[in-house]
C-alpha cells in the first residue's frame, strides 16, 4: 500500500523514487527519510563493524544510521549521504550501504555473532602473525580483509562532471541557524538596517517552528508567526536568506565558511552549479544552531524502529508521517511528552511512556493524564526485541538501583529522549571555551573570544519563549541597538527540563549491546574496556574505541561516551575533558573547496607575447613555474633529439632566435642605485659605466647562490636588471626587503618590468648581420657595441633596449621591446633571420648551448647549498667590497672546507653515452652500500658541435681532480668518466667577441 | 598480558574483563636518573630504548597533556626513507629498518603497511630532482625507482595522467617499502612497552621550569606536580621545543608552524598507496578505515594554535581534485592542525646543548612520524651515554655555526 | 585567513594579499665581517619563536608592497597591532591583550 503511514490528505504532489531497487511514492517536500517512513520502511542501513540492521534515528544532520548512496548518472554517485538530508525529487535513486547481498540478508552479520572478539582496539592486539613472517601476514592477509570490510560507502570511479562555485561575502551580521532564535535575531538586525545573512542547513527556515502545532506566538499559531517573519525578512534588500546552507567552519577574525547545496534537490541533468562555498567575513556573528536530542543508552537501543522522540514529532507535524502504529516512549526529558501528545492526537497508539526520572514535573504529568497516557516513573529500558524492526520493548522500574524484571510491551517503534545537547560547535571552533554546567549537565558556550554570541537552544535555552527573546536580544546587540527589544508572548510552550547522561540502569541477565556511537558500533562496554585498559582522557578513549569519529562526528554520542567514561573513572565530566570540535560541522564536498580551480584555472598559465608564434611554428612547450616555454621546434619527422641537434648546430653555424621574454626584469632607479646593487650582488658595479653590462651573481644571506642575471647600466642612476625565470618574484621581494628594512638610507626605487618587455635573443655568428638592417639610433658595429654593452634605440621602428650578451658563447644580442610589439618585432627579426638560415631554438637547445660553455643554470647547477667558489665564480666577487649580502657567510668554517663539491665537466669513455642527470659519482666502480658519493651529475647532453656527450657535475674537491677517472654507478653497471674543465667549447671565449 | 590472537579469543570468551592496564598512571617520584620531556612517539620511543638497550629503568616521561596527543596523533602517518643527503638517508633508513619489526618488538600491532610511496614529477626540474634522489638512494641501499606515467597509473589507478591537464604527470619515483602506520598505536605501543620496563609516564604534568645548579648543569625540572630532580634531561617537545628550551635560557634555530591535515568520509578501498606531489602541494593515502588521508601545507606564519587557515586546506583540495578527479564528489569529514617545529635546513636537531645534561631532539618539521623509531633509538643513546651515535652526530646544533647544513628543502625534496 | 591592517594603506585586507617575512627586529649586524661565527649564526638562524606575543614582519605584496611589523598572539592568532617598519615595538596596553 502506498504511503501507509502518511496522514490523510497530504499536501505535496506525489513523487516516485527508488530505494534499493524498489519503487516507492513520496511527496514533494519530503526527505528520503520521511518518504521511506511514510512507506513504513525503517531498515535503511547496516552498521559499520557488526553489520547490525539499522533504522532512521533522527530527522536532521546528526543522523548516524541512515546513510545512503544517491545515484545521478555517470560520475554522479555520492556515498554516505544522510537520508534525513536528501531531499526527494522525481526519479531519485538511492541505495543502502555496507551490506551484501541485501539489506535484509547481509552475510557481514557474522561479525555481530563474533562481536565479543571484536572489542575496542582488538586489532592492536592481534593480526601480527609470527615474528619470522615479519609484516607479511598483516600486509598480505589481514589488512586487505580489514580494508575491504571497513570503508562504509561505495567508492567513486569516475570523474565528477558537476560544477562548483565560490562566493566571498561581507556582512554586518551573520546568523548561523534559521530556527526561532536565528530568525528573531535576523528580524531585529534586519529591521535596524544592517546587512544580514541568515543561513540554515534545511530547505525551509524555521527549525523547530516547522513542526510546532500548539504554541502561540504573540497570539498567532507558531507557523503563522514564522510565515510572517520570513516574508518580512524576504522583503528586505539588506537581508540575504541562504537555505540549504550549513555554516561549517568558524575561523579567525569572524571568517565563517558556509556550504550551500544548490542543485541536488532537483532531478539530475540540470547544468546548474551543484554546490557553493561561501566565505563570509562578518562584523558580528550570531550562533543559533540549536540543540540535538540525545539517545538513551540501553541494551538493543539500535534496532530499526528505535528513534529520537522529537524526530517522530517532526515527521508527524511537518511531513504528515507516522513513524509507527504502536509506540513506546522512553525519556528523561519533558519534551517527549509533547511528542506523545501529538502522536496520540494523530491516532498513533502510544502504549506507555517510561520516564527515567523518579520525579517528573507536575505540569508534565497533568498533560499526560489529560491525554490518557500511561506513565511509568523511575523506569528503564531493560531490552528490546525484534530483528529487522523492533517488536517489543522491555520496560522495568528501578527501585534503589535494582532493575525489576521487565514488562514486555509490543510496539513497532520506541521513541527515546535522553535530553538535549546544545550545539556549541561553532562557538568552540571560534576558539571560545565551552564551560560545563553541572546543574544542567551540559556544556554551554563560555565567554566569546571573537565578536560572536550564541542565542537560543545552543546556549541551553529550551522554552520557545526564552529562545525567541534570546534571539531578539542577540539580534539587537549585534545590530548595536541599545535597550531591550519588544518582548514576545508565547502560549502553549511545553516542558523544558530533564535529561540523563550515560547508561541507563540495566539487568545483567538481559545484557545486550548498548550502543553509544551507532555509526561506529561503539558500545558502552567498549568505553568501559578502554578505561579498564588504562585510557584516562577522553581523547584516548575516543581514539581507542573510535567513538565520535564516524561521519556524524559524535553529534548524538559524545556526551554519553563522556559520561560513561567519567562514571567508570570516578571523575566528573570536565575532569575527563572534551574532545575538540573540528571543522567541518557536517562533511563538505571536496569539489566545493576546489570550486572553479580546475583544469586551466587550476593555476594561471603565463604565456609570452611570442607564444602564439611558437605554437603556430609547432613548438613543444614545457612548464617552467607558471610559464609555458617553447622547449623545441620539431620539423616534420624530427623527434626531440633531432630537433635539438639541428637547432644547436644551426645556432653555432649561422644564428638562432630564442624567446627569452620569461626572464625576470627589474628596473632599479635612483641616486643610490649602484650602491644598492653593489650590496645585493657579489659583483663590483661602482665602476660599471652607463652603456655596459655585467654578469650579476646574487647570494642569500647564508652565502648560497640564489639567482643570477645581467645588470645593465643605462644611466648613472638607472639599471635594467634581469633575473632567472623562476626567480623574478623572489628576487624582487629580496631586494625590497633589504631596501625597506636594512639599507633604508639608500634612495632607490624598484619596479618589476618582467611583463613590460618582450625579449628576443639573437645568437650566432650572423646575429649582427640579421639585426643590422633593423636597428636605428645606435651603432651595433663590432667595436661600437662590444660584448656586455647595452644600447637604447629602435628595432623595426619600435623603442628598444638592446644588450650585447650571450648565453651561448656566440656573438649575441638580446632585444627588449615593449611586450605589445613583441610579436611584430619577432616576426621582423625572424624574416630577417630566415635569409641567413637562422633557426628558432627552444629551452632544450638553450640548455645544451650554455652547457657546452660551462655556463650554470641556477636551480640546476645549484640547489641552495652551492657557493660562488663551488661554481668557480670567485671572479664575480668584488673583493674590495666591505660588505654584500651573503659575504659574511662565505667565511664560515664549512664554506672554506676542502672537500666542498665543485663544478667540473665530465666526459664519458664512450662518447655516445649520455649520463643521467642526478646520477651519482664515485671513485670506485662498485662502491659499498652506504659509502658517500663524491658528487652528482647536474646537466648532461649530447653536444652536436662536439659530436659527443658532455656533462656538468658537482664533485668533491672537483677542481683538483682534473684528469682523474671516476665512475657513475648505474643499475646496469658503472660508467667510467674523466673529470675535465666545465668549459667544453671555445675555451678561449673568442666567439662572443665576434 | 601478551597480546595475541589467543589472548583476544580467551578474553572474548570471558567478557574481556581480564585485560590489564596498558600503562600505569603513576605519580612522579622525587628523582629520576633521566627525564624525557614530551610523551609523543619520539619521547616514548626514547624512554623505551633507554630502558631496553641502555639499562636505565629509573626514568620518567613527562607530558603537559596526554601521551601521543601532539603531532603523533595528528599526522598523516606516512613512512618513507627516500631522502636526498647521506645524513638524512642514514637516519630515516634506520627508522625504516625498525618499522619493519616494530609490531613484534612492541607486541602491539602498529599496522606498518609498506604499500608504496610515490612522488610525482610534473616538469623537467622535478624529474632531475627525483632522479637525483633515486640514484642517491640506490647507493645507500634504499629502494627508490623511476616509473613512467603509465607505470605510475598502473600502481595507482586513481591517478590522472592525461597529458592535457595543467600539470601533467610525467613520471614518478616510487619507494615500495614506504607506506603508512597507525599513529596512535605507535604511541600506545611504545608507552605500554616502556611502562613494562619500569618507565614512569606522567601525563598532565606540564614542565614549568628547568633548574640548573651553580655549574650551569641541569639538576631537575619544575612541574605542575612539583619538583623532580634529575641530572639528565631530554627535550622532545616538537612544536613546543623553543618554549621548553627557553626555560634553560637556550635559544633555538626553530620556528613553529601550523600544519594541516584532513580526511574524507570513509569509502571502500580506492587508493592503494601513498601519492605525493611537491609541485602542486598535496599528498594522499587511504586509511584502513577507508578515509582518504590528505596532507595540506603549513601556514605562512608561526603559530601555536593547532589550527590552520581555510585557504591553505582549500589549495590542497584543488590539487587533490586535479590529480584524482574521481574524489571530487567525496566530502571532507575532519580537518585539523598540528604544530611543527621547523629548522632553517628542514633537518632535525639531535644533540647536546650549551647546557650540561640537557639534550634536545627536535626540528623534525613535517618528517617526524616516519622517523619515530629511529629518532627514539639514537636519542636514547645520546641521553644515556652523553655522546651521539654515528648517524645522529651530523644533526648537532653545531652545524648552524659552521654552515654544514643538511638542506633537504634546498634540494627541493618533497618536504613531507 | 587573517585580516591584517596595513599601516601604510590604512586598510584591513585579507592575508592572501600579504607575505609573511618572519620575526621582526632581527637586525643585520652593522659590520657583518666583525661578527663571530656564533653571532652570525644567531642572526641567520636563531629565533625567539615565542608562545604568546610575537613581533613579526609582513609585506603587503599585492598592495602597497611595503614591509611592516605586526604584534600577534601566536596562541590565539589575534593581531594586537601593526606598525611601520623602522619603528619601535610598541608596548600594548593591557586591555589590548
Amino acid at each position: 500500500m502506498k504511503e501507509a503511514f502518511r496522514l490523510p490528505s497530504p499536501a505535496g504532489r506525489p513523487i516516485r523514487f527508488v530505494f534499493d531497487g524498489v519503487a516507492y511514492q513520496g511527496r514533494e517536500g519530503d526527505t528520503l527519510a520521511t518518504a521511506l517512513l511514510a512507506n513504513g520502511v525503517h531498515l535503511v542501513g547496516r552498521s559499520y563493524k557488526y553489520h547490525r540492521p539499522r533504522g532512521i534515528l533522527s530527522a536532521g544532520p546528526e543522523e548516524p544510521n541512515a546513510l545512503v548512496a544517491v545515484h545521478r548518472g555517470p560520475g554522479r554517485m555520492t556515498p554516505n549521504l544522510r537520508a534525513t538530508q536528501v531531499e526527494l525529487y522525481e526519479g531519485l535513486e538511492a541505495t543502502s550501504q555496507n551490506r551484501w547481498p541485501s539489506l535484509a540478508l547481509d552475510v557481514g552479520v557474522v561479525n555481530d555473532l563474533a562481536s565479543r572478539f571484536f572489542s575496542a582496539g582488538f586489532y592492536y592486539k592481534t593480526f601480527m602473525g609470527p615474528k619470522a613472517a615479519g609484516t607479511a601476514l598483516w600486509t598480505k592477509v589481514f589488512e586487505p580483509i580489514v580494508r575491504q570490510a571497513a570503508g562504509l560507502g561505495e567508492r567513486p570511479h569516475d570523474p565528477d562532471p558537476d560544477r562548483y562555485a565560490q562566493f566571498h561575502a561581507h556582512c554586518d551580521v551573520l546568523v548561523c541557524g534559521g530556527g526561532p532564535a536565528g530568525i528573531a535575531a535576523a528580524l531585529v538586525a534586519g529591521r535596524a538596517g544592517k546587512d544580514v545573512i541568515l543561513c540554515d542547513e534545511q530547505a525551509a527556515f524555521g527549525g523547530s517552528l516547522l513542526h510546532e502545532t500548539t504554541a502561540l506566538i504573540d497570539g498567532k499559531p507558531a507557523r503563522d508567526w514564522l510565515a510572517d517573519a520570513l516574508s518580512d525578512l524576504a522583503g528586505r534588500t539588506n537581508v540575504r536568506l541562504l537555505a540549504r546552507t550549513q555554516a561549517f567552519g568558524y575561523y579567525a577574525q569572524n571568517f565563517v565558511a558556509l556550504s550551500e547545496r544548490v542543485a541536488d534537490h532537483r532531478p539530475a541533468g540540470s547544468s546548474a552549479v551543484r554546490e557553493r562555498l561561501w566565505q563570509v567575513r562578518a562584523n558580528k556573528v550570531v550562533i543559533a544552531t540549536g540543540a540535538i536530542e540525545r539517545p538513551l543508552v540501553f541494551p538493543g537501543n539500535d534496532r530499526p524502529g528505535v528513534m529520537l522522540a522529537e524526530a517522530a514529532r517532526c515527521y508527524l507535524n511537518r511531513y504528515g508521517v507516522k513513524v509507527g502504529a504502536r509506540v513506546v516512549i522512553a525519556t528523561a526529558h519533558d519534551s517527549a511528552y509533547r511528542v506523545a501528545r501529538d502522536l496520540m492526537a494523530a491516532g498513533v497508539d502510544v502504549a506507555a511512556i517510561a520516564d527515567c526520572r523518579a520525579v517528573v514535573p507536575e505540569s508534565v504529568l497533568e498533560m499526560a493524564q489529560a491525554a490518557g497516557l500511561r506513565v511509568i516513573r523511575a523506569a528503564t529500558v531493560a531490552g528490546t526485541r525484534g530483528r529487522l524492526r523492533i517488536t517489543a520493548a522491555g520496560l522495568s522500574s528501578v527501585v534503589d538501583g535494582v532493575v525489576a524484571s521487565p514488562e514486555w510491551i509490543a510496539c513497532d517503534c520506541l521513541l527515546m529522549s535522553g535530553g538535549w545537547t546544545p550545539s556549541v560547535h561553532l562557538h568552540s571552533q571560534s576558539r571560545g571555551k565551552v564551560v560545563w554546567n553541572d546543574d544542567r549537565q551540559m556544556y554551554l558556550p563560555g565567554v566569546p573570544v571573537q565578536d560572536e554570541q550564541s542565542a537560543g537552544a545552543c546556549r541551553g535555552l529550551f522554552g520557545l519563549g526564552d529562545v525567541l527573546m534570546d534571539g531578539l536580544s542577540a539580534g539587537a546587540r549585534a545590530a548595536g541597538l541599545s535597550g531591550q527589544p519588544r518582548p514576545v508572548t508565547v502560549c502553549g510552550d511545553s516542558g523544558t527540563e530533564g535529561g540523563i547522561l550515560g547508561r541507563l540502569p540495566w539487568r545483567h541477565d538481559l545484557a545486550g549491546p548498548s550502543f553509544v556511537d551507532f555509526q561506529n558500533d561503539v558500545k558502552a562496554d567498549d568505553i568501559d574496556l578502554a578505561v579498564q585498559e588504562g585510557m584516562r582522557s577522553i581523547e584516548h578513549i575516543k581514539r581507542y574505541t573510535t567513538t565520535g569519529m564516524a561521519t556524524d562526528q559524535g553529534k548524538t554520542s559524545n556526551l554519553n561516551a563522556l559520561a560513561i567514561a567519567a562514571g567508570r573513572l570516578g571523575k566528573t565530566i570536565p575532569e575527563v575533558g572534551l574532545t575538540t570540535f573540528r571543522q567541518p560541522y557536517t562533511p563538505v564536498t571536496f569539489g566545493a573547496f576546489a570550486g572553479a580551480s580546475r583544469g586551466e584555472l587550476f593555476d594561471p598559465v603565463r604565456k609570452t607575447p611570442i607564444h602564439r608564434w611558437a605554437s603556430e611554428y609547432g613548438a613543444v612547450f614545457e612548464d617552467v613555474g607558471l610559464w609555458k616555454r617553447a622547449r623545441y621546434f620539431p620539423r616534420p619527422g624530427e623527434d626531440m633529439h633531432a630537433a635539438v641537434d639541428r637547432e644547436c648546430r644551426q645556432a653555432r653555424l649561422s644564428a638562432g632566435l630564442f624567446d627569452a621574454s620569461t626572464l625576470g626584469k627589474i628596473e632599479v632607479v635612483g641616486p643610490d642605485a649602484a650602491r644598492f646593487l653593489e650590496r645585493m650582488y657579489t659583483n663590483s658595479l661602482a665602476k660599471l659605466e652607463p652603456g655596459r653590462c655585467r654578469y650579476g651573481l646574487m647570494l642569500n644571506e647564508a652565502g648560497f647562490v640564489m639567482d643570477d642575471g645581467i645588470i645593465a647600466r643605462l644611466a648613472a642612476d638607472r639599471f635594467h636588471v634581469t633575473t632567472t625565470t623562476g626567480g623574478a618574484a623572489r628576487v624582487l621581494n629580496h631586494m625590497e626587503d633589504y631596501l625597506q628594512t636594512e639599507f633604508t638610507d639608500l634612495r632607490v626605487w624598484l619596479t618589476s618590468t618582467t611583463e613590460q618587455w618582450a625579449v628576443i635573443a639573437v645568437q650566432g655568428p650572423r646575429a649582427r648581420d640579421i639585426l643590422q638592417p633593423l636597428v636605428e639610433g645606435f651603432d651595433i658595429a663590432r667595436q661600437a657595441m662590444p660584448h656586455m654593452s647595452v644600447r637604447e634605440g629602435t628595432v623595426c621602428g619600435i623603442p628598444a633596449r638592446v644588450m650585447r650578451v650571450s648565453f651561448t658563447g656566440e656573438l649575441g644580442y638580446e632585444i627588449n621591446v615593449p611586450a605589445d610589439f613583441g610579436r611584430a618585432v619577432w616576426d621582423a627579426v625572424w624574416a630577417a633571420g630566415r635569409s641567413h638560415d637562422a633557426v628558432a631554438y627552444g629551452t632544450e637547445a638553450m640548455h645544451v648551448l650554455r652547457a657546452e660553455k660551462g655556463y650554470i643554470i641556477v636551480g640546476q647547477e645549484t640547489d641552495g647549498t652551492v657557493t660562488p667558489d663551488d661554481l668557480g665564480l670567485t671572479w664575480a666577487i668584488g673583493k674590495a667590497k666591505p660588505d654584500f649580502v651573503g659575504k659574511r657567510s662565505l667565511v664560515r668554517p664549512d664554506m672554506l672546507a676542502r672537500d666542498r663539491k665543485q663544478l667540473v665537466g665530465l666526459l664519458t669513455d664512450t662518447p655516445g653515452t649520455v649520463l643521467e642527470e642526478g646520477a651519482q659519482i664515485t671513485a670506485p666502480a662498485h662502491p659499498k652500500i652506504g659509502d658517500a658519493a663524491l658528487g652528482f651529475v647536474t646537466s648532461s647532453y649530447t653536444s652536436p658541435v662536439l659530436g659527443r656527450s658532455i656533462a656538468l657535475a658537482l664533485v668533491a674537491a672537483g677542481r683538483s681532480r682534473k684528469g682523474e677517472r671516476l665512475h657513475v654507478p648505474m643499475p646496469g653497471g658503472a660508467l667510467a668518466v674523466t673529470v675535465v674543465d666545465p668549459v667544453f667549447f671555445d675555451p678561449e671565449g673568442d666567439r662572443v667577441h665576434g | 598480558m601478551k597480546f595475541s590472537a589467543l589472548s583476544v579469543i580467551a578474553q572474548g570468551l570471558s567478557g574481556n574483563r581480564g585485560w590489564p592496564e596498558q600503562w600505569r598512571s603513576p605519580e612522579p617520584k622525587p628523582a629520576y636518573d633521566a627525564v624525557i620531556i614530551g610523551a609523543g612517539g619520539h619521547g616514548l620511543a626514547t624512554a623505551y630504548y633507554m630502558a631496553k638497550e641502555h639499562g636505565l629503568r629509573n626514568i620518567a616521561v613527562l607530558d603537559k597533556g596526554w601521551l601521543g596527543g601532539g603531532n603523533t596523533g595528528r599526522n598523516t602517518t606516512i613512512v618513507r626513507s627516500n631522502y636526498l643527503w647521506e645524513e638524512s638517508e642514514a637516519i630515516y633508513e634506520h627508522a625504516m629498518q625498525l618499522w619493519a619489526g616494530l609490531s613484534h618488538e612492541l607486541n602491539y600491532n602498529v599496522m606498518y603497511s609498506p604499500r608504496g610511496v610515490m612522488m610525482l614529477a610534473h616538469n623537467t626540474h622535478d624529474v632531475q630532482v627525483l632522479k637525483r634522489h633515486i640514484h642517491a638512494n640506490r647507493l645507500a641501499g634504499i629502494d627508490n625507482e623511476w616509473l613512467a606515467p603509465q607505470e605510475a597509473k598502473a600502481f595507482c589507478p586513481l591517478l590522472n595522467i592525461e597529458a592535457n591537464i595543467r600539470y601533467p604527470v610525467i613520471g614518478a619515483a616510487l619507494q615500495r617499502r614506504g607506506g603508512t602506520a597507525r599513529h596512535d598505536a605507535v604511541a600506545w605501543g611504545y608507552a605500554r612497552a616502556a611502562d613494562r620496563l619500569g618507565v614512569d609516564i606522567i601525563q598532565n604534568c606540564e614542565v614549568t621550569g628547568l633548574r640548573r645548579e651553580a655549574s650551569g648543569a641541569v639538576c631537575g625540572v619544575e612541574t605542575a606536580k612539583g619538583f623532580i630532580a634529575t641530572r639528565r634531561i631530554g627535550v622532545v617537545a616538537a612544536g613546543n621545543t623553543s618554549v621548553v628550551m627557553a626555560m634553560a635560557g637556550v635559544r633555538m634555530p626553530l620556528e613553529s608552524y601550523p600544519l594541516q591535515a584532513l580526511v574524507s568520509e570513509p569509502v571502500k578501498p580506492m587508493m592503494p598507496c601513498v601519492v605525493m606531489s611537491n609541485t602542486v602541494h598535496a599528498y594522499m593515502s587511504q586509511s584502513d578505515k577507508g578515509e582518504l588521508v590528505i596532507g595540506a601545507g603549513t601556514d605562512s606564519y608561526t603559530s601555536y594554535s593547532q589550527t590552520g587557515a581555510l585557504h591553505v586546506a582549500t589549495h590542497t583540495l584543488d590539487a587533490i581534485c586535479e590529480l584524482f578527479p574521481a574524489v571530487r564528489r567525496l566530502r571532507m569529514l575532519r580537518n585539523w592542525g598540528g604544530i611543527v617545529d621547523v629548522t632553517p635546513d628542514r633537518s632535525p636537531i639531535i644533540g647536546k646543548t650549551p647546557v650540561s645534561g640537557l639534550f634536545v631532539n627536535c626540528g623534525w618539521g613535517t618528517g617526524g612520524f616516519k622517523a619515530t623509531p629511529g629518532s627514539g633509538h639514537v636519542f636514547a643513546h645520546l641521553v644515556a651515554t652523553g655522546e651521539p651515535e654515528r648517524i645522529a652526530a651530523p644533526f648537532s646544533l653545531e652545524r648552524f655555526r659552521t654552515g654544514r647544513l643538511i638542506d633537504e628543502a634546498a634540494a627541493a625534496a618533497v618536504a613531507h | 585567513m587573517l585580516l591584517i591592517h596595513c599601516p601604510y594603506c590604512q586598510m584591513d585586507r585579507p592575508e592572501t594579499e600579504f607575505r609573511n617575512g618572519g620575526e621582526a627586529h632581527v637586525a643585520r649586524p652593522a659590520d657583518p665581517m666583525a661578527a663571530s661565527d656564533d653571532e652570525w649564526a644567531g642572526f641567520l638562524y636563531y629565533r625567539s619563536n615565542p608562545r604568546g606575543l610575537h613581533a613579526e614582519r609582513w609585506r603587503h605584496t599585492h598592495g602597497c608592497g611595503r614591509f611592516f611589523n605586526c604584534l600577534r598572539d601566536t596562541v590565539s592568532d589575534r593581531i594586537v597591532t601593526t606598525y611601520k617598519a623602522g619603528t619601535m615595538r610598541p608596548v600594548p596596553a593591557p586591555e589590548a591583550l
